[in-house]
């Protein structure tokens, strides 16, 4: 697995310069793909040279436009990927993923009320519906964890069963909101629930970028703990593991992460789900592989959709990810037979 | 510190909810024993493996592991102490054989390292004991119930502790594996001095293999001394209520055969 590991490695890497290049490229005004490298790298020490016939147009396209984009998308895409894979191994369950401790319904409850309260108030530059729809994950989410613990332990079910029943209630509370409120909203928050990268610039760059840096190294720390958790609470133990802790730190990062990742772009479903899903298959279950994988290929992949949503006429980019995600997985559960249980 | 006493449980209660499974159990295993911890259903012998690792939190009493309380000892000291095999261990993920049995190197690495200088041979080392080395590369999701029980152990040989706790480890095992087990674990005991304590449904392998052996009912230590006069037609009767004959077997240990109904009455005396 060590060799293959190096080979998927480097073939993500290939796979993502690719992609910046493509994905800068494109747009409503397209650009020659080297061209688009070439301004992108103009910016840095000595590299000035590289772009002397662009004009400023174009730059801005590029670098202003374009770039942060696509930043965002790599940056909330390798949020996903992790979070999903901390998760279905957190739940030793390849089904789960990071909408399971109810951060998405959380998120959806938040950004339905600010959109439907009109709440007002803006934070540096950052509108209220991404804090809200932040705040409104993390807050189920945490809520999940305390609600599931019994007696210092939190047992799996139970973290499964009530992330579903919260999951459904906040849902339950959105929906409410919703058929109160007036069309305009409506629409807003039904776009929301889908998912969008559109207009979305440096401010919203600048405020994932450290949850998903911090987090995902902090989460990379606990590789082999979460190894260890695969065995189960007991045996992780038994090599040494303070199960609760790591099981609390690990949750806490999963659900920052989604939250960071979902409260800026919306829903945007399958990506935590099916990434963490096609890298095992590539390398195996070891989670110090795994998930600095994941990191890679998530944001490839979000990349790479937000790509065909905006060429597709800026369509929603759930629509995208679930569209070419349902049936990849269908295509995944049929030819894998350790499913069959 | 008293070396004496590897692992000893002093006057431990403690349970799940309200209700306590052990009752006031005292327990001294010295280094180097080999401990057959026999009972019926619902005795507390594998609660008694978890208070014994510190992952049940005791109402009463201590544990004392080299002489200090187990308290006194972080998670990853113990698990450099005290390895586990339990009766059903494994994963739906598809670790290889070889990465499984390196996991028993967790507790002495750090945060970010992958592995140390010298942990690929342990693992192998552990392998070659337990006759895995042909599976290193198979996933755990593919072996057999006793090439999983051998690679679980190999994993707790990894752990390089000085008490290895097994429970049931031959639940699910045919004849021929159980024997191979319990070679395993006699040739630990003997050839390295391991401290072993096996929770057994077997009382004839128990017999067989243990020379101390523990008898929990209802969450106390019935009787506890050497097989042959532990294990008897009267303590059966008392603990298990199941009739039996009680013979000696090959090797001069006692064998326990069950009466069926027909046999109860018209068994010849001993």
């Amino acid at each position: 697995m060590k060799g293959r590991y190096t080979v998927v490695a480097a073939g993500l890497t290939i796979v993502l310069v690719a992609t910046v290049a493509v994905s800068l490229a494109t747009g409503p005004s397209p650009l020659p793909a080297g061209r688009a490298m070439r301004i992108l790298l103009s910016p840095l020490p000595g590299l000035h040279g590289l772009a002397p016939q662009a004009s400023e147009a174009e730059q801005a396209i590029v670098l202003n436009i374009r770039l942060p984009r696509l930043i965002l998308a790599l940056l909330v895409g390798a949020a996903l990927g992790v979070a999903g894979g901390v998760m279905q191994g957190f739940f030793q369950n390849p089904m789960a993923a990071p909408s399971i401790l109810g951060v998405s319904a959380g998120a959806t409850l938040g950004a339905t009320a600010a959109i439907m309260l009109g709440l007002n108030w803006w934070i540096l530059g950052v509108s209220p519906v991404p804090v809200a729809a932040f705040l409104g994950a993390l807050l189920v989410s945490v809520a999940v964890y305390f609600l599931s613990r019994r007696g210092g332990r939190t047992p799996i079910t139970l973290l499964l069963l009530t992330g579903i029943a919260l999951g459904s209630l906040c849902s339950a509370i959105s929906s409410f909101i919703l058929v109160r409120g007036q069309q305009g909203d409506l629409d807003l928050v039904i776009f929301w629930m889908m998912g969008s990268l559109a207009n979305r610039g440096w401010p919203e760059v600048w405020m994932v970028l450290p949850y998903v840096v911090v987090g995902s190294v902090i989460v990379y720390a606990y590789s082999r703990d979460l190894n260890a958790l695969l065995l189960g609470d007991e045996q992780a133990h038994h090599l040494g593991i303070p199960v609760e802790r790591v099981k609390l730190i690990l949750l806490v990062l999963a659900s920052l992460l989604a939250a960071a990742a979902v409260a800026v772009t919306g829903i945007i479903g399958f990506v935590g789900l099916v990434v963490p899903h096609l890298i095992r298959l590539m390398v195996g279950p070891d989670h110090r592989i795994l998930l600095p994988l994941c990191f890679l290929a998530g944001g490839i992949v979000l990349g790479l959709s937000d790509m065909v949503a905006n060429l597709a006429g800026e369509i929603p980019i759930g629509i995208i990810t679930s569209l070419l995600g349902a049936p990849f997985f269908l295509y995944l559960l049929h030819r894998r037979r350790e499913y069959e249980f | 510190m008293d070396d004496a006493h590897t692992l000893a449980a002093e006057g431990i209660v403690c349970g799940y909810d309200d209700e306590d499974v052990l009752r006031d159990v005292t327990l001294d295993v010295a280094q180097g024993e080999f401990v057959g911890l026999i009972g019926p259903n619902g005795s507390g012998k594998s609660t008694l493996l978890r208070a014994l690792t510190g992952i049940l939190p005791l109402r009463s009493g201590r544990v004392l592991l080299n002489g200090q309380p187990l308290a006194h000892y972080t998670r990853r000291q113990i698990a450099q102490k005290i390895a586990v095999v339990p009766q059903l261990s494994g994963s739906i993920f598809p670790f290889t054989v070889r990465d499984y049995v390196m996991m028993g190197r967790t507790p002495y690495l750090g945060r970010l390292q992958f592995q140390r200088p010298g942990d690929g041979q342990i693992a192998q080392q552990a392998m070659t004991l337990t006759d895995v080395t042909h599976l290193a590369d198979r996933p755990i999701t593919d072996l057999s119930g006793g090439e999983m029980q051998r690679a679980t152990i190999a994993r707790a040989v990894a752990q390089q502790t000085d008490v290895l706790l097994l429970d049931e480890p031959t639940a699910f095992l045919d004849l021929n594996h159980q024997r191979e087990i319990f070679e395993l674990l006699k040739r630990f005991n003997t050839d390295q001095d391991m401290t072993i304590i096996c929770v057994s449904h077997d009382l004839n392998l128990a017999a067989q293999y243990c020379p101390r052996i523990v008898v929990l009912k209802d969450g106390v230590v019935y009787d506890d001394g050497p097989g042959s006069q532990i294990i008897s037609e009267q303590m059966v009767r008392q603990v298990y209520g199941a009739p039996v004959q009680v013979d000696i077997g090959p090797g001069g240990k006692p064998r326990v055969s069950l009466l069926p109904a027909g046999l109860e009455q018209g068994r010849p005396q001993p």
